[in-house]
């Protein structure tokens, strides 16, 4: 049996790397994948609890963080697609017209 | 004995999941997030989650990764490196923010250990099945599920509307 501190631990680490990702990466879609990452490490420790407690609620709950990464992923790229469109380039610092 | 399953593949996840962070090459990086996917699948599958595990397969695997996939290809992004290249090239802004992290995590695991859980026990066998996870899915969350088909279809309408050329 594997005690659920490893779970938690193993979703923190897979956690943080996607949040170097995001910090780090300038690319926009490597920071999409950093994004899932981070969704994806909140799901293990969801269902390392779920086992923990022997409930159904975060099979739930990690059921429902894939609709929403599959809408993100989905209307995410389709806006990538858009800038991409107006300035051919992904690099998150380019995109700054909207500040002020 | 099931830790020496785990660990390898807890490994081979944080290995995959690093790998996607530090690849300078788009492609690479959604083949490594594709095996870290696959990976995840296997945890799940081993603590039991069968139906999550099926799910993590089919739709991260399969359908997010595809669309990845048709994105970085469509997109010719050759000779765009050199542009976003500049700040990432900055080491010790990435040095430090990594630090940062590595001290963050530190205390996350501080307190993780410093929590007392019980020794695991066994679950009943039917834990994960699809007919228990369906049971709770139409009974109890039945209108989550329902809400969740309507976001789906709203990320549906929004993409086509955002990718497509002219709104006429």
């Amino acid at each position: 049996m594997v005690p659920l501190s490893h779970y938690l631990i193993f979703s923190a680490v897979l956690f943080t790397i996607g949040v170097l990702g995001v910090l780090v990466r300038r690319n926009a879609i490597v920071v999409f994948m950093s994004i899932e990452i981070m969704l994806n490490a909140v799901n293990i420790s969801l269902i390392g609890f779920d086992r923990y407690f022997d409930q159904s609620d975060g099979q739930i709950f990690s059921f429902m963080v894939m609709c929403v990464a599959a809408a993100e992923v989905s209307v995410g790229l389709a806006i990538i697609i858009s800038l991409f469109r107006n300035k051919p380039t992904v690099n998150l610092d380019e995109f700054n017209i909207l500040k002020g | 004995m099931e830790l020496l399953i785990f660990y390898p593949i807890a490994l081979m996840c944080v290995g995959l999941a690093l790998a996607v962070v530090l690849n300078k090459n788009p492609i690479n990086s959604a083949m490594c997030l594709i095996g870290m996917m696959l990976g995840l699948a296997g945890i799940f599958a081993f603590t039991q989650a069968h139906f999550l595990a099926i799910l993590q397969i089919i739709i991260y695997a399969g359908a997010i990764m595809v669309l990845f996939m048709f994105v970085i290809m469509l997109l010719n992004l050759k000779e765009d490196a050199d542009h976003w290249m500049a700040r990432e090239k900055n080491k010790l802004l990435s040095g430090l923010t990594a630090v940062l992290l590595v001290g963050a995590l530190y205390k996350i695991i501080d307190v993780i250990t410093e929590a007392k859980f019980k020794a695991p026990t066994a679950v009943p066998d039917s834990f994960g099945t699809v007919a228990r996870v369906g049971e709770a899915l139409f009974t109890d969350f039945v209108l989550p599920f329902e809400i969740a088909s309507v976001l789906l279809l709203a990320a549906m309408v929004g993409a086509v509307v955002l990718a497509k050329n002219k709104l006429d």
